[in-house]
């Protein structure tokens, strides 16, 4: 149940972004250009996504174990450092140039455009020299 | 402002992301995960074998949508504006960035905003803040 429920749930993301246009980069370009010809629809999909989660992810946070039995596990970190910032502030930067964040890039991967497939390799690439970094920092 | 009203979808912007949080609920109230993509695919590159098999079929799960979107109609569009350097260059800052940042759109500007977490506030605003700044630099400032 645990593997039917993680599989329909990344299904139902997956089609989520699809439907809201998340999954097209041109669009996602348009909402972060707000000093041109601006289309703020992605905002609503903010508002869509929060609006249907606060209430279950509300319900997470108070208890130990998962409807499935798994124990909740929910980020505990608190503090608001350096890496957060630039860790996201770059983050951001790539997502200007191109207009593809993670759950999207994974989405359109297998619809036979090779610029996916490119972006998340380098993405990969990325998340690599980021655990090279790291091990080399707490070897 | 020049809002592009043409453009604007607003009711399947709300639909999909209402199904975007919908699933990121299902993920955490049944497997007690939290839904972000990068931090998914993070642990699964690192080979940490705790809940690898419930994250590959997450992922799994989104490399199937376009194709279950498929049997039904046709797939929206997906058009690109960058080549081969600016994908190269955005993906590497988006695979380091995300790892750095714990997190993504998805991990902190949906589920972390969800659960009311200052970290996921402020790395959304940093986020948010430094793509509005790029776009505007390379489309208005230097024209590329």
């Amino acid at each position: 149940m645990l593997k039917l429920n993680a599989f329909l749930a990344g299904l139902l993301f997956g089609v989520g972004l699809l439907l809201a246009g998340m999954a097209n980069p041109t669009k996602v370009l348009a909402f972060l250009d707000v000093a041109g010809a601006w289309d703020p629809s992605l905002a609503l999909v903010m508002v869509g996504a929060i609006a249907t989660a606060i209430g279950p992810l509300t319900w997470a946070r108070r208890q130990r174990k998962s409807v499935l039995g798994n124990p909740m596990q929910l980020p505990a970190r608190k503090e608001l450092d350096r890496r957060l910032v630039g860790g996201s502030l770059l983050f951001g930067v790539g997502w200007g140039i191109a207009g593809i964040c993670p759950g999207p890039a994974v989405t359109i991967l297998l619809t036979g455009h090779w610029q996916a497939i490119v972006f998340v390799l380098a993405m990969i690439a990325g998340m690599g020299l980021f655990t090279l970094l790291e091990t080399r920092r707490n070897p | 402002m020049n809002v592009d009203w043409l453009n604007f979808t607003p009711w399947s912007s709300l639909a999909g992301g209402a199904l975007i949080g919908l699933a990121a609920s299902l993920f955490v109230v049944g497997n007690g995960r939290i839904a972000g993509i990068s931090g998914l695919i993070g642990s699964l590159l690192q080979r940490n074998r705790e809940g690898a098999s419930e994250k590959a079929l997450f992922i799994l799960g989104l490399l199937a949508a376009p194709l279950l979107w498929g049997l039904f109609k046709a797939l929206p569009p997906i058009e690109f504006q960058s080549g081969w350097s600016g994908l190269i260059l955005a993906g590497l800052f988006v695979g380091l960035g995300t790892r750095y940042g714990s997190g993504c759109t998805s991990g902190h500007g949906v589920c972390g905003i969800s659960r009311l977490s200052p970290r996921s506030m402020l790395a959304t605003a940093c986020f948010m803040l430094s793509g509005f700044c790029t776009v505007f630099v390379l489309r208005h400032l230097t024209g590329v």
